[in-house]
């Protein structure tokens, strides 16, 4: 039935369901697109307004719109480190997590058999002890009379007196540990998808180990990979935690201004602004992203 | 010759594997410092093997009634959202309405958003409207992230759903209510307990959309978070060892339950 | 009508599906008589499943009507209908053991006492004992077995089969045929068996119907349209034949007379669909027999020339390809009875039939003969 499988076939309930109500799909989106909307969307609206506020306000005496888009300029060039420094690190760490990630999805999805369920559940456990708990432990990992720092300091990697905690290091290798898991799974949903046979006859057609990786796997892969990108890249941007706990106002994100605008130093203005540019940028390059990899299966 | 033709075999194997053990180090360490005896208040440090922290886990003062506070909003959170998500994917895989980029939209972006910015809106939408931050501004945040996670959780197992199952239970006299109650729910659910399991650690782990809209209110997350400018009390590895092996313990149930269904 | 009333015949009327701008079912009409083996024959998206589907009350007709023993149901919910469906890929759910998937349409309708009907229902398809096992545990001829006890234990008036046997291979295919024929027989119901496998509806249905881009083609027993095709589709499509291009030349009492290329042939004007015009003069390849040259022809017998261009062994039979002088290659099957030599290839030889055995066909003019296999463009 080729032609009809192309068609926009209806299952019956589909159809009594249209004949008895067109309503019915509004109704069942209403209550949590409501709830999407008036906890999501308005904020996220009053939140661009309030990015051009007239920041000479103040929460008690409340603030004047007055199109402040100046607020922007003064953001951006105050903290325009911040900015590139999230990114970096952000970035640093998606791809560590795609060179980790892969392997093990891997492994789970085309090598693990029997194994299948117990490492999946292998690789979500940890992440049910507290994200925090998680990072502190990294901190007792890292710390300077440490296993790690004094195995590196005696191979020479570090010097006598060289540190992990309170690096750079240590924060990207916090975001690559912290946000795995977000790249593992869905590359391990595109592997699973993917039929063992086609490497056999990537193989019997001449193509060594590698070129069927290259023409074969990774093509078929690239919904996982652009998925477990964005889900690990855009948090990891955004992340604060780690900076704070495992590094130093040197090392502060763009997470950790727009925290202290809102909570320490009460800029609303400011604060809004950064988020904007924050949210702006993320879903600029999400937006070029999905494009280059031309998928449109994110989710 | 032997030996590498073995690695070639199993070297991707054996990178998953060290992946893993990567994975679980921290955890190891959550489990060993769970039975320290600390020093001092700062030190981060294994000491002494004690197992006091397990025999009086509720040790520092107000560390317990975090954690409950902390499964209360899990568990408030997780039951809307569930039933929120849950309704909104079987619109979305069920239905041809007119609006459905704006929702698909509308879904994808607080996924795609910082936890900053959400917190941070949200804080000012709670400001502004005059509501008292504290535990229901909370529950309220975190059912708000969870929705979308567990939309595209349920989704995905219904629409791998075979429609000619629905279509073979009405051919067996199913009305559309008994097709819904006796094939559609029973084949969906793993689906619906996944985005339920999935919206739970979200909510229980949250620290920077809760740290926004929380007021007073302390979940587990911001005892750790201000516990850790003070010294952490080694109670804290025991309750994060106790949530591992809860998790451990639901996942490997359900997915047992699973293979026996499947 | 109060005829109708009193028997169970199925009645599709007008029967019309629209998708879009395809259309998938054109203003079928037909008649299954009750307790009749009826098989729906096609290529795939000629409109058979969605035919069935409507039956079933998966699909609601565009226009036309379903009636059963008189009653209009073209508008009832599938599960109002006394209509049951062995579906392709069988469709049991997997969250049921047998026992429960068999169950499902007496739960459905409250019918208390179940487990006797069941266990003599899985019986009746082999398969006691199997009630506590998934449907993934089982084999596809097992599962298809439970599908159809699963529909059967229901006394629906019509059962219907999408296509049941498309998963298994060839011999059990062959197998659960004769199985399913077997029970038919036993619990005399109709049924309508939806399938392209052209053997399958031959050995199984007493009235088959083969359909081409939502119409039917051709409605009778399989034997019936076998012998006499009423057009080169169903002609091609059941079974193969060998079709030459012709013009009908004239009449000489009960036979119309043909001429191709050149030479003149004669069929009975009791096997020809057209007596003027175009036609095409088939020939069923097995109806057609080889001789070294045509001295050796039996009286009364009509012949082409040609060279022997192919041949393969099948056991049972040779199948040779002869080239005619113009070109096309016409199929002759000869039966291995005996221990004879075969045909060389290159030979030169003459392929003959008995008139009785042609029939006429009209044909589009400036169509080409229609030869099945056709291995090269007809010049």
């Amino acid at each position: 039935m080729s032609v009809l499988a192309h068609l926009p076939a209806e299952t019956p309930a589909q159809q009594t369901r249209r004949g008895h109500s067109r309503l019915l799909p509004y109704l069942l989106l209403l209550p949590g697109g409501l709830w999407l909307t008036v906890f999501f969307a308005v904020p996220a609206v009053q939140l661009a307004a309030t990015s051009l506020y007239d920041p000479s306000g103040s929460l008690q005496e409340g603030y004047a719109m007055t199109w402040e888009f100046g607020n922007y300029a003064d953001a951006l060039s105050a903290y325009w480190p911040h900015f590139v420094r999230s990114l970096v690190y952000a970035g640093i760490a998606t791809l560590l997590c795609l060179l980790l990630g892969y392997p093990l999805a891997y492994a789970i999805a085309q090598k693990a058999t029997r194994f299948k369920n117990l490492m999946l559940v292998c690789v979500i456990a940890p992440f049910f002890t507290s994200f925090l708990v998680r990072t502190l432990a990294w901190k007792t990992i890292l710390s300077d009379n440490g296993f790690v720092v004094g195995l590196l300091r005696d191979v020479g990697i570090l010097g006598s007196d060289g540190r992990l905690l309170a690096t750079s290091v240590a924060v990207v290798l916090g975001l690559t540990y912290n946000f795995l898991p977000f790249m593992v799974l869905p590359l391990y949903a595109s592997l699973d998808r993917l039929d063992g046979r086609l490497l056999e006859a990537a193989n019997d057609l001449y193509a060594s180990p590698v070129r069927a990786f290259a023409k074969v796997t990774l093509p078929l892969s690239m919904p996982g990979v652009v998925a477990g990108t964005l889900l690990t890249f855009i948090p990891a941007a955004g992340d604060y935690i780690n900076a704070e706990l495992l590094g130093t106002p040197n090392q502060y994100m763009i997470g950790n201004v727009i925290d202290s605008a809102f909570l320490v130093r009460l800029d609303y203005p400011q604060a809004a602004a950064l988020s904007f540019i924050l949210m702006a940028i993320i879903l600029a390059m999400v937006f070029v992203y999905v494009r280059r990899a031309g998928t449109d299966e994110v989710l | 010759m032997k030996l590498g033709r073995w690695l070639s075999d199993h070297w991707v194997m054996g990178a998953g594997v060290l992946v893993l053990a990567y994975l679980f180090l921290p955890i190891a360490v959550v489990v060993g410092l769970s039975f320290n005896e600390p020093s001092s208040r700062l030190s981060y440090d294994f000491n002494e093997f004690t197992l006091d922290n397990w025999t009086n886990p509720c040790g520092p003062g107000d560390m317990c009634d975090a954690v409950v506070r902390s499964v209360q909003i899990g568990f408030l959170a997780t039951v809307v959202a569930t039933a929120l998500g849950t309704l909104m994917a079987f619109a979305l895989v069920r239905h041809r309405f007119r609006g459905r980029g704006a929702t698909n939209l509308l879904i994808f972006l607080p996924m795609a958003t910082p936890e900053v910015v959400m917190g941070s809106s949200l804080l000012a939408l709670f400001v502004a409207g005059g509501v008292p931050l504290g535990f229901w501004t909370v529950v309220i945040a975190h059912v708000m992230f969870c929705v979308s996670f567990v939309v595209v959780t349920v989704k995905a197992r219904l629409s791998g759903l075979d429609g000619r199952l629905e279509e073979a239970a009405m051919d067996l006299y199913a009305s559309e209510l008994q097709t819904f109650r006796k094939v559609t729910l029973p084949l969906v659910f793993p689906g619906i307990v996944a985005a339920a399991l999935l919206a739970f650690s979200l909510s229980f782990d949250d620290f920077i959309i809760t740290n926004f809209n929380s007021g007073t209110t302390v979940t587990f997350p911001m005892y750790v978070w201000g516990a850790a400018q003070r010294g952490i009390p080694p109670q804290v590895n025991v309750i994060g060892t106790a949530m591992f092996l809860i998790a451990l313990l639901l996942v490997l149930s359900t997915s047992v339950r699973r293979r026996r269904a499947a | 009508m109060t005829m109708a009333a009193e028997n169970g015949d199925l009645r599709l009327v007008s029967l019309t599906k629209r998708f879009g701008i395809f259309t998938a079912v054109d203003d079928l009409s037909l008649t299954i008589p009750q307790g009749g083996f009826f098989a729906l024959l096609g290529a795939s998206g000629c409109g058979k499943t969605t035919t069935l589907r409507m039956v079933a009350g998966l699909e609601e007709p565009t226009s036309g009507k379903v009636q059963l023993g008189g009653r209009d149901i073209s508008r009832l919910r599938p599960y109002k209908r006394p209509v049951n469906t062995v579906f392709q890929s069988y469709a049991l759910f997997p969250h049921l053991d047998v026992f429960e998937n068999v169950a499902f349409g007496l739960r459905r309708r409250g019918i208390g006492d179940i487990r006797a009907q069941v266990e003599r229902m899985l019986a009746l398809v082999q398969l006691e004992g199997y009630g506590k096992r998934r449907p993934a545990q089982l084999s596809g001829g097992q599962q298809q077995r439970v599908a159809l006890a699963r529909a059967l234990i229901n006394h629906p008036q019509v059962l219907l089969l999408d296509e049941p046997l498309g998963a298994l291979d060839l011999k059990l295919r062959r197998q659960m045929q004769i199985e399913l024929k077997r029970i038919q027989t036993e619990v005399g119901l109709t049924f309508v068996h939806v399938t392209h496998d052209q053997e399958e509806a031959m050995t199984m249905a007493d009235t088959v119907a083969v359909m081409n881009a939502g119409r039917i083609e051709q409605l009778g027993a399989p034997a019936e349209i076998y012998e006499f095709p009423s057009t080169p589709f169903v002609a091609n499509f059941l079974g193969q034949s060998n079709l030459l291009a012709g013009q009908v030349a004239g009449r000489s009492g009960d036979d119309i007379l043909v001429s191709a290329y050149g030479s003149r042939f004669s069929v009975p004007a009791a096997r020809c669909r057209a007596v003027d015009g175009d036609v095409y003069l088939g020939v069923r390849p097995e109806k057609l027999h080889l001789a070294p040259d045509s001295d050796s022809v039996p009286a009364g017998h009509q012949w082409v020339t040609g060279v022997v261009s192919d041949s393969s062994y099948v056991g049972v039979s040779t199948q040779y390809l002869v080239r005619t002088p113009w070109g096309t290659e016409v199929s002759a099957f000869a039966s291995n009875a005996g221990v004879l030599a075969q045909v060389p290839l290159g030979a030169h030889v003459v392929a003959y039939w008995r008139p009785d055995h042609a029939f006429l066909l009209g044909r589009e003019a400036g169509a080409g003969d229609a030869t099945q296999p056709l291995l090269e463009p007809v010049p």
